[in-house]
């Protein structure tokens, strides 16, 4: 649109108005107004308060901000907070039950399937989704399909049987 | 050792969890980019989009115009900062050159330069805004190829002494071979985006949560760039998203927030994004020239390494890449020359086992040639050739079990069954591969400080700036710290990674856990003391004329260490002695030993299976055999290993930072197109940790085990390739193009 010099006495286009939402996350209904170009993953960082969903590249690649939306996974950071208005999001704040840790969570500590952390909350969440979705049977399954999660620090194959304590397939 | 009949768990040495855990695992864990208090104002770069020149003009009046925009800062308008190389130096800063100074003045020195920084009350508008800022250049010629600069590199690092003549031997040798490696440039890519958060609080102390490997760091190189006292700036980081390297220097994104944070007198948080990070630091592309020259039996005559790697054109930075070569194998002549040549890119920098893990992947690679040519198995070349001496500097090891490594790593993986003829073996439609290497890296330990703060119920609060970028820093100390005071790990409390805290180096260089440890038992022992000293005060004390060397910590008491019955609770001598708490600090001590090398050691061994016609290469299975003295937790460390080796595959397969040199431009700079390792990338990974015991390194034993897990990996995997397909890929990585075109005739 904007073509160098010429252009720069040009006042910017408007910003939209913004657009109110509900989500209900973790169990809670919050209402709040963004800017439609603000994604679900910066709504629940910026605007909730739920910094436990991380943002690795914001472009879909790593995986980092999967979050479950109506019980799916999906990369946050790939939808607008408006166009999941009225949706269920539970995040990873939302996983512990009165302080009992989801199976899941339990199996990543005993497994050491982290070393810095920060993918791990997207590696639950995904992994939750993957155990929801009942198609990872073998290990072989779980990496292909736990894939979209990269674990710079190397936990993969701690990953892989976390996921499988909280399956029940550990042999 | 304890004569008491000790009941009482011990935490170091075992298979602890860490203690982080549940905070990461239900995301209370917060990192740089995660403080929301304070109204933050946030960030947004704007890059140069040429390699070398000057801002002939930039316009930012159209982004200014956005509603919600507060300012954008460049070169311009910027607040006053520090003038001397001095004041922008770190600790980790090359000794040669003049640091980097982001919106310092017009001059263009790398391509993804910062060159405005544009704050907003919301992200998503500061990231537009920066969209609208206009720049002309004036363009200048730049070279980012180190090929173009191959022959007029600088020479960093040569021996202080020839050790006989390598090119008179290497000419003479019965059996010789040379050849060239590549590394291509790597990015670290640590899954969290460089992020930094600084809080105003009303003109008072500046808190600043920044990503980075060393806190006192950042705030030594933050007063020194804004001029201001020590008390003033207070840097913060208590988890780190991943850093291997990246985080050692402080990175641009910190002085931009706070120079955004002083300017407005606002709270400012500036994340990078993924495609940012690719203008920070990075490992070096090098060249590697590689010629060895033997004997038919298998003993080496001549080592001579070369190697011309990457630094900016404003800071020379190198690392030990060549030396490894000279050092780890008998031979009587050895040369090596590690040469550097300036581009205009930005510093090159420390990225896991700098130097080891390119020198050696060279090395490990001629050395399997090596074998090849003499027909002779590649592990039983290295016991030939092995050295229970430092060659360098010809002095002994404090430890050195890299034999048990061979042979440990080879019964687990299998060795034995391997048919030494390449493209001999096979599964269906695949060939298979077994390659190994050696690795090896350095036993180091660094001055730091612990604070001890013991309380009457036997709880202790154990404080140090040193940082956890996922190498478990906080579990080792929890656990050395349980043992030292005789408490449940549940009883300790760890506190790292806060400028305010006693004294830590920066997290790298696999040092940190010898380092740390001790400063924890070297305090633990003050309070030891002091609780001795209480003890004696007591009526009746049943510890009235122990001396200090009889007493230890047990099991919330102070007791003999020959009479178990006699001892007193914590809590009681404390009681007795009116002390609520008691608080000690005090700084590690090595003794100085300049009479023994010190080094940790590994074997690896890898698997490989390609398809025949496809070229699709997946690593199997690695057995990777690790010697480095007195492993503090088994969990953990097996963790660390493992990861590395995941990197080590990475830089095998995966991994290359791709340039288009006409441009002076990285082109591939998002980790969809950078390939690193993902789950289906990864099978079967098996560590062992060697028996090694040394009383001779520290007090504990402890060598770290950061880097020694990466080195030698890519080697074993290229080598495992060759023997899979008879292709021998010297320049990483190993993709299945360069596998298929070079595959030969049949």
């Amino acid at each position: 649109m904007q073509d160098g010099a010429a252009q720069s006495d040009a006042n910017p286009a408007p910003l939209p108005e913004k657009m109110s939402v509900t989500l209900t996350v973790n169990g809670t209904e919050r209402r709040f107004s963004v800017l439609p170009w603000v994604s679900l993953l910066d709504a629940l960082r910026d605007h909730l308060d739920l910094t436990g969903t991380k943002k690795g590249c914001d472009h879909g690649q790593c995986g980092a901000c999967t979050v479950l939306v109506d019980g799916r996974r999906i990369n946050s950071c790939l939808t607008l907070a408006v166009m999941r208005d009225g949706a269920h999001v539970t995040t990873i704040e939302g996983l512990a039950t009165n302080g009992a840790l989801d199976p899941l969570q339990q199996a990543f500590i005993d497994h050491d399937a982290f070393q810095c952390g920060y993918c791990t909350p997207g590696q639950i969440c995904s992994g939750i989704g993957l155990i929801a979705e009942g198609r990872a049977k073998s290990p072989h399954e779980i990496r292909e399909f736990m894939s979209g999660n990269i674990c710079r620090c190397g936990a993969y194959p701690n990953i892989v049987a976390a996921i499988q304590q909280a399956m029940g397939t550990k042999p | 050792m304890s004569m008491v009949n000790n009941t009482a768990k011990t935490y170091t040495g075992t298979a602890t969890s860490r203690v982080d855990g549940r905070a990461k695992v239900t995301g209370a864990a917060k990192y740089a980019g995660d403080f929301n208090e304070g109204g933050l104002a946030y960030g947004a770069v704007v890059e140069s989009t040429i390699a070398r020149g000057r801002i002939a003009r930039i316009d930012t009046s159209q982004a200014l115009r956005v509603p919600g925009v507060i300012d954008v800062i460049t070169h311009e308008n910027r607040p006053r900062v520090a003038d001397t190389d001095q004041a922008w130096k770190d600790d980790v800063a090359p000794e040669e050159g003049s640091p980097f100074r982001p919106l310092y003045d017009d001059m263009i020195k790398f391509n993804q330069q910062p060159i405005a920084l544009v704050v907003a009350e919301e992200w998503e508008i500061a990231r537009y805004a920066a969209s609208l800022v206009r720049v002309d250049y004036e363009k200048q010629p730049f070279v980012t190829d180190v090929y173009r600069k191959r022959d007029d590199a600088i020479v960093v690092e040569k021996p202080d002494k020839l050790r006989g003549d390598a090119a008179k031997a290497f000419a003479a040798a019965e059996v010789r071979h040379q050849a060239d490696y590549f590394i291509p440039t790597e990015h670290h890519n640590p899954m969290e985006l460089f992020a930094t958060t600084a809080m105003w609080d009303g003109g008072g102390p500046l808190t600043v949560y920044d990503k980075t490997q060393g806190v006192q760091n950042v705030q030594q190189y933050l007063c020194g760039v804004f001029e201001k006292k020590p008390e003033e700036i207070r840097v913060i980081s208590p988890y780190v998203g991943g850093a291997f390297g990246a985080g050692l220097r402080p990175q641009y994104q910190v002085v931009l927030a706070v120079m955004a944070a002083l300017k407005l007198q606002r709270s400012v948080r500036l994340v990078l994004t993924r495609q940012q990070m690719y203008g920070l630091g990075y490992r070096p592309a090098t060249i590697e020239r590689l010629a060895l020259g033997a004997r038919r039996d298998g003993t080496l005559d001549a080592i001579t390494h070369e190697a011309v790697g990457v630094t900016s054109q404003f800071e020379e930075f190198s690392r030990n890449d060549t030396g490894w070569s000279a050092l780890l194998y008998t031979s009587p002549n050895a040369r090596y020359e590690h040469r550097v040549a300036p581009l205009d890119v930005p510093t090159s920098c420390d990225m896991r086992a700098p130097g080891a893990a390119t020198g050696v992947y060279a090395l490990e690679s001629a050395m399997d040639e090596l074998a090849v040519a003499l027909k002779m198995d590649p592990v039983e070349l290295r016991m030939r050739c092995y050295s229970d001496r430092d060659q360098n500097e010809d002095l002994p090891y404090t430890s050195k079990c890299l034999r048990e490594c061979y042979r440990e790593g080879a019964a687990a993986f299998g060795w034995d069954k391997r048919n030494a003829e390449p493209r001999s073996m096979r599964d269906g439609r695949n060939l298979v591969g077994w390659g190994m290497a050696s690795g090896v890296w350095e036993a180091l330990q660094m001055p730091a400080a612990v604070r001890i703060v013991m309380t009457a119920n036997g709880h202790a609060e154990v404080s140090c700036a040193a940082s956890d970028i996922g190498t478990g820093t906080y579990t080792i100390m929890a656990q050395v710290a349980a043992d030292s005071l005789g408490l449940p790990i549940e009883n300790i409390t760890i506190h790292l990674a806060d400028s305010t805290l006693p004294r830590a180096p920066v997290e790298g260089g696999s040092w940190m856990a010898a380092s740390a440890c001790h400063a924890v038992v070297a305090t633990a022992s003050e309070v030891r003391k002091e609780l001795l000293r209480l003890a004696k005060l007591m009526k009746a004390s049943p510890l009235a004329d122990t001396v200090e060397e009889d007493v230890t910590l047990s099991d919330g008491k102070l007791v003999s260490r020959t009479q178990a019955e006699r001892g007193v609770s914590i809590s009681d001598i404390m009681r007795h002695g009116a002390m609520e708490r008691i608080e000690k600090e005090k700084t590690n001590e090595f003794a100085e030993d300049k009479a023994h090398a010190r080094n940790t050691h590994s074997a690896v061994f890898a698997e490989v299976k390609i398809d025949e016609e496809l070229g699709v290469i997946r690593v199997t299975r690695v057995v990777s055999a690790v010697a480095a003295g007195r492993v503090l937790n088994l969990k953990t460390g097996r963790s660390q290993v493992m990861g590395a080796v995941v990197g080590g595959i990475g830089m095998a397969l995966h991994e290359e930072t791709v340039y288009d040199h006409g441009f002076g431009r990285i082109v591939n700079h998002n980790i969809a197109e950078y390939h690193v390792p993902v789950n289906a990338d990864i099978h079967d990974i098996q560590v062992i940790f060697v028996d090694e015991p040394d009383a001779l390194v520290n007090p504990l034993g402890i060598k770290g085990i950061g880097e020694i897990g990466i080195v030698g990996v890519a080697a074993a995997v290229a080598n495992a390739v060759y023997h899979a397909t008879g292709v021998r890929v010297r320049d990483l990585p190993i993709t299945l193009d360069k596998v298929l075109a070079r595959r030969p005739a049949t």
